[in-house]
């Protein structure tokens, strides 16, 4: 069905949904002009979960609000099951969205707020009814039917949204950032929630978010963005264990990094210690990144590495170890708490540093 | 609470009613009491040279919708003074809708400027307001008539060949009225786009509505206080207006202002004048209830 994925190194059996292809948003003009996306192509494949993570002013929301039609590219091309809709308007295109601020009609009821879309697309009287109960029933707000939207928590509202923009079974539902205004407690019951509509509904989720850590919980993919670039994609794991480069490592987790010169197979610190990195080539400069959870503290004598403790920070399951190497270079170990207690380290005590196996990786700048 | 507290809490309700007797008093001398002196009057017989006779009288009331014809020595149906009415509140009913036509994108426009933009614009708006009715009602007559700007301008451009008979019509009543009653159109329903939420059309592009109906669905619906406010500011003046239709009507084209002002000066017929204001006010009042009726009915039905 997908003619194109070969070249795009996509395998043929994933059916891509949306394909975004070179494309490139400017703001302003001029001098001022601001790339929002830079080159940007990503293939989101059919019933995922795929989530666009990245900080502020990355480019995400820029690239969700290219998928709804709210805004024309500058430069390259959308396609929704391999049909070109980079110029449709947003009311032509079977995608719906879920506002950050929700955007529901204050004049409507919660029914009528969710027929709304049905309503616009000419349904049937009988299937609109039908199908909007039937969406009060998946987000179970039957009992709110006739009320004002402005009558509802903020948790409610965030229901009726999503059940407004799924009611009219879009082949693409746009996510943007609908869980920041939620405090902790109700974004952790909302994120199983998506999920299970998403399972159960076998729609495309395109979720705009700034939160890793809502990232790899709920995503079959994820695409870290920074600077109007796509910079990874993969699944949580992936992207965790093997982060390209190093905006990817340090956004997502914590992430301990080392620089030096590169030699065959390993990389010389400023110290002199030389720690071993399966592949690496002998030349030039080079930054290696280990997790905190990766890194076994010792007597002295045993380590790779040879580091003095700084502070140390108690947070119930672990206790995070502060170290710094002879040259200065500050690194965090993690360190899961004994039943009895504390790490039994002490501040300004001598330790050797292992790494676990295969736990440092070689990263891009 | 205790007894004593309720007391301060009495006391101070009391001071409060104290503060409004100077509101109090104004609105029965200026607004209640020289209505209660025209309710009376409107019951009175007409004195020939003016004023009125203390004698009780419904000749006023009948004279609204009955003429006494001296030839046949009977009375007839006023057809003249139903006209008169009937002008009135069609020619108000259009300049509403008018207004409200024209209102309605210059204020979508002026609220969708950036903020710092907006008191410029809206100042603009309002800057006629700040000259004299009269004067901007014959700059109207200069533009409109038939030597005016228009016609020499349109003659000019080879249009037409002969000036259009636009001054001393309904028509340019109604030009009239909506320039001078604009601004109470566009000041109230700024106030209630400025405040919707633009995320909303996004929200209904979104769910497969086209332009066309997002307005029908979305944006009329919201913004109706303020086009039920625009409007009873712009019916209330119109229906009662009298510079304009004397000016750009020219005599011809009455409206109830005018004929009221007729029976005081020249009708030397005071009762029908009063009993005429009376009546005004009575359309006024019946207009609004009804107006103010449906648009309530339509938001209760709003709640399924």
């Amino acid at each position: 069905m997908i003619k194109y994925g070969d070249e795009l190194g996509v395998s043929v059996a994933d059916a891509v949904t949306i394909s975004a292809r070179n494309v490139v948003k400017a703001f302003g003009q001029g001098a001022g002009t601001v790339r929002a996306l830079d080159d940007v192509s990503v293939d989101i494949r059919q019933g995922e979960f795929f989530t666009l993570l990245g900080p502020s002013g990355c480019g995400k929301t820029t690239l969700l609000r290219l998928i709804a039609g709210f805004e024309m590219p500058t430069d390259g091309t959308i396609l929704l099951d391999g049909a070109d809709i980079t110029t449709l308007p947003p009311n032509r295109r079977p995608v719906n969205t879920v506002f950050q601020s929700y955007a529901l009609f204050p004049h409507l009821t919660v029914a009528q707020n969710i027929a709304f879309g049905l309503e616009m697309l000419g349904k049937p009287a009988a299937e609109v009814k039908a199908r909007t109960a039937q969406m009060l029933a998946l987000v179970k707000l039957e009992a709110m039917a006739g009320r004002k939207t402005s009558q509802l928590s903020g948790g409610q509202q965030q229901r009726v949204a999503l059940a407004r923009a799924l009611a009219p079974q879009p082949k693409v539902l746009l996510l943007d950032e609908p869980l920041s205004a939620l405090d902790l407690k109700l974004r952790k019951e909302m994120q199983i929630e998506l999920k299970r509509l998403q399972t159960e509904t076998g729609i495309t989720f395109v979720f705009v978010t700034h939160d890793q850590e809502e990232a790899l919980t709920m995503s079959d993919r994820i695409a870290v963005m920074s600077a109007g670039k796509i910079q990874q994609v993969g699944t949580a794991k992936e992207i965790y264990i093997h982060p390209r480069n190093r905006f990817v490592a340090s956004f997502i987790g914590e992430t301990n990094f080392l620089t030096g010169t590169a030699e065959e197979g390993a990389l010389r610190l400023a110290t002199g210690e030389r720690i071993e990195v399966p592949g690496l080539k002998a030349g030039g400069h080079a930054t290696v990144i280990v997790r905190p959870e990766q890194l076994r503290l010792g007597p002295a004598a045993e380590g790779v590495l040879r580091a003095k403790v700084g502070s140390l920070v108690y947070f119930g399951t672990d206790t995070h170890c502060h170290l710094a190497l002879a040259d200065g270079t500050e690194l965090v170990a993690r360190l899961q708490n004994p039943a009895s207690g504390e790490a039994g380290l002490g501040e300004g005590q001598e330790v050797g540093i292992r790494f676990a196996e295969g736990a440092v990786q070689r990263v891009e700048d | 609470m205790s007894p004593a507290e309720q007391n301060a809490v009495r006391q101070s309700a009391r001071n409060g009613w104290l503060l409004s007797v100077p509101a109090l008093l104004v609105l029965a001398l200026a607004a209640s009491g020289p209505l209660l002196i025209v309710v009376y009057y409107s019951f009175l017989t007409a004195n020939d040279t003016g004023g009125v006779i203390r004698q009780f009288s419904l000749e006023g009331w009948r004279g609204i919708f009955l003429t006494y014809d001296i030839f046949d020595e009977e009375y007839r149906l006023a057809d003249a003074h139903l006209t008169i009415f009937w002008r009135s509140v069609w020619l108000s009913l259009t300049t509403t809708l008018v207004t409200f036509a024209v209102g309605f994108p210059t204020a979508w426009f002026i609220a969708t400027r950036p903020a710092q933009q907006r008191a410029m614009w809206l100042f603009l708006i309002t800057i006629p307001f700040w000259t004299n009715l009269l004067i901007r009602t014959f700059a109207i007559n200069e533009v409109i008539r038939n030597e005016g700007i228009l016609n020499t301008a349109l003659i000019w451009l080879g249009v037409i060949d002969r000036p259009l008979q636009i001054v001393y019509t309904e028509t340019a009543v109604l030009i009239g009225m909506a320039y001078v009653y604009l601004p109470l159109m566009v000041l109230p329903l700024y106030a209630t786009i400025e405040r919707f939420d633009m995320r909303l059309l996004e929200a209904s592009y979104d769910l497969y509505a086209s332009r066309w109906r997002t307005l029908r669905r979305v944006i009329l619906p919201i913004v109706k206080p303020g086009i039920i406010a625009g409007s009873i500011l712009v019916f209330v003046p119109s229906l009662g207006a009298y510079v304009t239709p004397r000016v750009l009507g020219g005599g011809k084209k009455m409206m109830i202002g005018n004929f009221i002002e007729l029976q005081f000066l020249q009708g030397k017929n005071w009762p029908l004048g009063a009993a005429l204001s009376v009546t005004l006010l009575i359309i006024v009042m019946g207009a609004l209830l009804i107006y103010v009726r449906v648009a309530n009915r339509d938001r209760s039905s709003d709640h399924g």
